[in-house]
């Protein structure tokens, strides 16, 4: 990391008012008692003392994204001819993301190999990606569902982010990760961190540590794929699911999603919008077949894609980054991590250990 | 002997009969509980009971058709049990339903609000009347009171209302009657500040659909208008306006049959105040044909049913 740099509480506002006339800056604000990421402006009040309802997701893959707009014009010289034609692409703006917590930003780096790597790439994905710059603050209140550090992650991780914010004393040690976070960094407004650079780096120790021993999640690779096919164990681990999106919708790193054309009359919009495999119509076939015809089939594809396919593909990252939304907005307190550790420790009904 | 020693006695008397009871255990945190599925003598043993245990167990019984299931039930609970009855959507000689008096269940939002950030919580007990929470290291005294769920504090029906069996002794209602005093506040509004208020509102809503999951009487689920392309009701956009146009939807189909049980709203992962919209179609019905859903297993929902004269519209006069 560059020199670390220093800013007061008192002067955060000023240099959010500075960075929002040069770019679009996300930032997390408070709605009901949820806290999502709304466009920043002067005077808005913002929180970072906790983690946001939502990941800042939505700053690079949108809800409902319309890729493209279009018009269809009959021929008068010859109606049974249409012709169609598609409205321009829009360009992304230049963008900040922040305050996200590390274990939101992260979620990119789980969707980045799959879509601005290999063969297919997604420019709408890409030129959102690199439009858009994260300046996380390492997290110092960890909650029971948290287990970043379980799954490579921690409460201090710089990757995905360009700046890491750390809380000391009166205001935050402020470190560039990348080039990109770098450049940001030249306001007047930050002062030489000095000393305190050395304090971010123990209270980022410390919160760590706190966290306890992580769990080691490697061997679900296998185990899942072994209990692939025993309906009886993900019945049972799904029983209390209710097939909702709540936490596919609130991970920083699912990624799928629908792609619609909504029509009115000669006019539409081509869409593209998130999907979650907790709902039936996912999988659901054009002659009606549906592979995934029950929530254990669908929660089982859940576990298994972070957990073991994705990792397959990936050099043994897990998608996962342990910031426990999916557990502590469950409507039905369904906690992943638990599966997980179920699945690993399955006896199959020979008495062998599933995957040995 | 306490209830809840009472309860399990019953639950385990009836066990071998039945492919599973439903009720809670703990969950990941001692704040939360969540959905215990007992099929065996030793399950029994999690059962918790209590202010924490806030999900309507009868949600889970139309998935489970043809089984034999018996369901731990709080009054709301009961209620969605007898409405779904009701409507002959589960079978009475397929559900044992084991009732107790209950005494509120805790709103996990009110939770937060008064403790901040929820941390590390290590401690989270129920005593007498209020809520102690070990949280960060730190005591939290909360007043029970305070934490309670709205629905709660206008509770008629605190104990199961139909039952095969009932531990404890039943409790008063904790309201004689509810006022409806918060549909009654959104009316006093003009229809421009209504509008705001939901705009402000949906305009959040990340379309999880756990409002309509959790409620116990949506038995379409993967069959919702909400997602179906042939016939196509709502689009993709995320605008206020199809966000909105579901929760009309959902609103609209549970006009004179929610039981107010709010599990939308605590489903709701952003906090959006949607069971007010329920509540507001629930006072029409009753207002117009004195009636109340999930309370009698032998009535008829008013819009499942017909009358060439309705003694509250009048039809002819206009």
């Amino acid at each position: 990391m560059a020199e670390a740099k220093y800013i007061s509480r008192a002067k955060l506002g000023k240099w959010l008012d500075e960075l929002s006339q040069q770019m679009l800056v996300l930032a997390p604000v408070q709605e009901g008692e949820a806290v999502v990421f709304r466009p920043y402006q002067t005077g808005t009040e913002i929180r970072l003392d906790g983690q946001p309802t939502l990941p800042p997701k939505e700053a690079v893959f949108p809800a409902s994204e319309e890729l493209f707009a279009y018009t269809y014009r009959k021929n008068p010289e010859d109606p049974a001819q249409t012709d169609v034609e598609i409205g321009p692409r829009a360009q992304p703006q230049k963008t900040l993301v922040f305050g996200a917590r590390p274990c939101g930003s992260r979620g990119f780096v789980i969707f980045d190999p799959v879509y601005t790597q290999g063969y297919y790439l997604d420019p709408y994905y890409r030129a959102r990606r690199e439009a858009t710059i994260f300046a996380s603050v390492a997290c110092i209140t960890p909650e029971n569902a948290c287990f970043c550090h379980s799954v490579g992650s921690g409460p201090g991780d710089t990757a995905g982010s360009d700046i890491l914010l750390t809380p000391v004393d009166q205001g935050y040690v402020v470190e560039a990760v990348t080039d990109k976070g770098g450049e940001m960094l030249g306001s007047s407004l930050l002062e030489a961190a000095g000393d305190k650079a050395g304090k971010a780096r123990e209270l980022r120790d410390k919160v760590l540590k706190d966290m306890g021993e992580p769990r080691d999640f490697t061997s679900a690779r296998e185990k899942l794929l072994a209990i692939f096919d025993d309906l009886d164990f993900w019945e049972d681990v799904s029983a209390k699911c209710i097939s909702c999106g709540a936490c596919t919708y609130l991970c920083p790193t699912c990624y799928c999603f629908n792609i619609t054309d909504e029509s009115a009359g000669m006019q539409g919009s081509r869409i593209r919008s998130w999907d979650n495999c907790m709902s039936f119509q996912f999988t659901l076939e054009a002659s009606g077949h549906n592979p995934r015809p029950t929530k254990a089939h669908r929660l089982r594809n859940r576990v298994g894609h972070k957990f073991s396919y994705y990792p397959e593909l990936h050099q043994g990252k897990i998608a996962c980054c342990g910031c426990g939304r999916c557990i502590k907005h469950c409507p039905m307190s369904v906690d992943i991590r638990e599966i997980v550790i179920r699945a690993m420790e399955h006896q199959t009904e020979s008495g062998e250990e599933a995957g040995a | 002997m306490t209830f809840i020693t009472e309860l399990k006695e019953q639950i385990k008397t009836a066990l071998p009969d039945l492919d599973m009871v439903i009720g809670w255990e703990r969950g990941f945190d001692p704040l939360h509980a969540t959905p215990l599925f007992m099929r065996k003598a030793q399950d029994v043993e999690r059962l918790e009971v209590g202010p924490l245990a806030v999900h309507n167990t009868a949600t889970y019984l139309t998935g489970f058709k043809g089984k034999k299931v018996g369901v731990v039930v709080k009054g709301c609970d009961s209620r969605a049990v007898i409405q779904l009855l009701q409507e002959g959507l589960i079978d009475r000689e397929n559900v044992v339903i084991f009732g107790f008096p209950c005494q509120g269940v805790v709103d996990m939002v009110k939770v937060q609000k008064y403790l901040g950030n929820t941390g590390l919580v290590r401690e989270a007990q129920i005593q007498d009347s209020s809520l102690k929470v070990k949280v960060n290291g730190e005591e939290r005294d909360l007043a029970l009171k305070d934490v309670l769920a709205d629905k709660c504090a206008r509770c008629r029906y605190p104990n199961a209302m139909l039952h095969d069996h009932f531990a404890g002794q039943p409790i008063e209602p904790h309201a004689p009657e509810d006022k409806y005093q918060d549909v009654e506040e959104l009316e006093s509004l003009s229809l421009e500040e209504r509008f705001k208020h939901w705009e402000r509102e949906m305009h959040r809503c990340i379309r999880c659909y756990a409002c309509r999951n959790a409620c116990p009487m949506c038995v379409c689920r993967d069959h919702c208008v909400a997602q179906s392309r042939q016939p196509q009701w709502l689009t993709q956009d995320d605008s206020v306006r199809e966000k909105w146009m579901f929760q009309v939807i959902h609103a609209m189909h549970l006009a004179g049959r929610c039981v107010e049980c709010g599990e939308c709203q605590r489903a709701c992962p952003m906090d959006i105040p949607i069971l007010a919209l329920k509540r507001k179609l629930n006072r029409e019905a009753r207002d117009l044909f004195n009636y109340e859903a999930g309370v009698d297993p032998n009535e008829t929902a008013p819009l499942l049913s017909f009358k060439v004269e309705e003694e509250n519209i009048n039809e002819r006069g206009w």
